[in-house]
């Protein structure tokens, strides 16, 4: 421990929790408080009520909360095996190869997303490939903007792996294929679910690309906390908020589930 | 199956260097190795690091391409073939045993890749394991054992398909001493048990080289020095690196001064001269243990400059007309004192003259 003395101690857990109450956890309980209430005039909120939740999960909202769940789910798989690939390929590259394809996963992240958003726009909405009012543009969208972090992820972890395991099946007689699929893919299982929930947590969240681009029967639940809060319906944005962090807190912690049994050292 | 049944089905083959030179850009990690290891032979290969023994391995792998020179397997030009189609059977010295499969399952690995039919390989995995004595951890993960049993299992993994070749990269210097004289005594009865598998045994310990090959190829700055039996590499080293490496040696510059004599700073000594001319200059090779305390032919005297106590022996260094000579004796009951003046000497028949290198006075620590 850094901090040995008691009162550096009690210092030290009172900064933290004077930095640490307001920045996150008062935005989040406020947002919960506001979901449970009718009204909110004074400094507390009065009329504590669940039927926000009633209404947030289901007709329209819970169609948005699917809808944002399949996108989630689609992306983080589609950037996991693209992601992985990639790393994986990059891995075998040399040092200039590797740095090119390094470059080209980090544009996403750092083009902002509401370009990203513009561009997937324009290119797909002219043939020869017209996805523009599909589901498709954003879950494509979705996808470019995740990979990044997948790749990354998978990219860090594979450069970690000791080659000596992969020489190990080799001389064993195992093919390239199978070195792969039963050597490196298995030992990188941790930094796989690592980097899909990750995916997974970021496409939950995304606003601002989706924006640009959602039709209207493919209406993920940002964009309907975004509408709800815009047309004054805060209380009603707040409990759809805590359904959506609800719900993507718990698909996170199914996949660190995984993540434990398979981690092995 | 019994290892008497293993041993019969493995079909003999040796390994075969020729003109073998590996290079990173410039520089040359392994120079036109020439190198033969017979059917059922242990060759280890010995040398410091850097030596390029490693690399002639990973050669035989299939993990380092040559630049120039082929590699053959079982008579089999082997050069560029990939890893997973050369047949060998390797143990490396960090394990490498797969951290995910259990033991068995990483016995079985081998097998599976050779698509061994399913009815066998349970079989195949249980008798390599009995092998090495690790049967009763079967269903344990690695992480689960201490060193020295992933490194039984690691050899079980790699014998569990029956190669003709096995190589072994320093598969002891991860062990603790004790392990690793108990480890080395397994190996050689291992071999015994598959005498029909080539063994190729990267190692900088002489003394795992000695025990176990039954030729050692001495190795330095990425050419081959020397190769030979243990005992004539020890008894008749032909180079200083050689007499240097294998075993501790007394190197001392000498003058050629007629046959079967030379001089040694004033000193006259009786050695065999063999092929060496008078007036030549040459180095004098001879055993620490080899040299007696007190007059006798050969006695040579000095300043005593360091004594150190072994348990079993004492190493008295003496300087003798400004060389250092290493004397190992038996343990003395009253151990000369730094400064004192000592006479040593050593018999005719235990002096190895050799090619003068670079003239250097060579001490090799351990032993």
């Amino acid at each position: 421990m850094l901090v040995h003395s008691r009162t550096g101690k009690w210092a030290t857990w009172s900064a933290f929790a004077l930095l640490f109450l307001p920045l996150f956890a008062v935005p989040l309980l406020v947002i919960l408080a506001a979901s449970l209430s009718t009204n909110w005039s004074g400094a507390l909120p009065s009329g504590p009520t669940t039927t926000r939740y009633a209404a947030a999960t289901s007709g329209d909202s819970l169609q948005a909360l699917t809808t944002s769940l399949v996108t989630a789910l689609c992306a983080s798989v589609l950037a996991l095996v693209l992601g992985s690939w990639a790393a994986l390929a990059a891995s075998a590259l040399g040092r200039r190869g590797k740095r090119f394809l390094d470059a080209l996963f980090m544009l996403p992240v750092a083009v902002p997303s509401v370009v990203v958003g513009l561009a997937v726009l324009v290119a797909f909405s002219r043939p020869p490939v017209l996805l523009n009012g599909t589901r498709w543009i954003v879950i494509i969208a979705h996808t470019v903007l995740v990979t990044a972090f997948a790749y990354q992820s998978v990219s860090a972890a594979a450069r970690r792996l000791d080659p000596m395991y992969e020489q190990a099946a080799a001389s064993l007689g195992a093919s390239p294929g199978r070195v792969l699929w039963r050597v490196r893919l298995p030992l990188l299982l941790p930094s796989l679910t690592a980097a899909a929930g990750l995916c997974f947590a970021l496409s939950m969240g995304e606003l601002s690309a989706t924006m640009m681009l959602y039709p209207p029967d493919w209406t993920p639940l940002p964009v309907q906390i975004f509408a709800a809060t815009d047309r004054g319906s805060l209380f009603t944005g707040a409990a759809l908020a805590v359904v959506l962090m609800g719900t993507t807190l718990l698909v996170l912690t199914a996949v660190s589930r995984i993540r434990t049994r398979a981690s092995y050292r | 199956m019994s290892p008497q049944d293993l041993a019969a089905t493995v079909a003999p083959s040796g390994i075969r260097f020729d003109g073998v030179s590996v290079a990173y850009g410039e520089n040359t990690v392994l120079d036109r190795l020439d190198l033969t290891v017979e059917p059922g032979e242990v060759m280890a290969l010995l040398g410091p690091s850097g030596s390029g023994k490693t690399t002639a391995l990973r050669a035989v792998a299939g993990f380092v391409r040559p630049a120039s020179g082929r590699v053959f397997i079982g008579g089999r030009d082997v050069t560029r073939l990939p890893p997973h189609q050369r047949g060998i059977g390797m143990v490396v010295q960090q394990y490498a045993l797969f951290p995910h499969l259990k033991v068995k399952d990483n016995v079985a690995f081998g097998l599976k890749a050779h698509r061994t039919p399913k009815a066998e390989i349970a079989g195949r995995v249980t008798e390599a394991l009995e092998l090495v004595g690790m049967a009763a951890y079967a269903t344990r993960h690695p992480r689960e054992l201490s060193g020295g049993q992933q490194q039984r299992v690691a050899i079980a993994r790699a014998l569990a398909i029956r190669p003709g070749v096995l190589l072994l990269d320093e598969p002891l210097s991860a062990l603790d001493a004790r392990l690793r004289s108990g480890m080395l005594a397994e190996l050689a009865r291992l071999h015994r048990e598959l005498p029909d598998v080539s063994i190729l045994y990267v190692t900088h310990d002489q003394v795992e080289a000695l025990t176990l090959a039954d030729r050692i190829a001495v190795m330095d700055r990425a050419r081959l020095q020397d190769c030979g039996t243990p005992e004539e590499l020890y008894r008749r080293p032909r180079t200083e690196f050689t007499a240097s490496f294998v075993g501790n040696a007394n190197l001392l510059p000498v003058t050629v001064t007629g046959p079967g004599r030379v001089d040694l700073a004033g000193a006259a000594l009786d050695v065999p001269t063999e092929t060496a001319t008078p007036g030549a200059t040459a180095t004098l090779c001879v055993r620490p243990h080899l040299v007696g305390l007190g007059p006798g032919p050969n006695a040579l005297t000095g300043t005593v400059t360091e004594v150190q106590w072994r348990g079993s022996t004492h190493r008295v260094h003496a300087d003798v007309a400004g060389h250092r000579l290493m004397a190992d004796l038996r343990e003395l009951r009253d151990p000369p004192a730094l400064g004192d003046p000592v006479t040593l000497h050593f018999a005719a028949e235990d002096a190895v003259l050799l090619p003068a290198g670079a003239a250097r006075e060579r001490e090799v620590a351990g032993g």
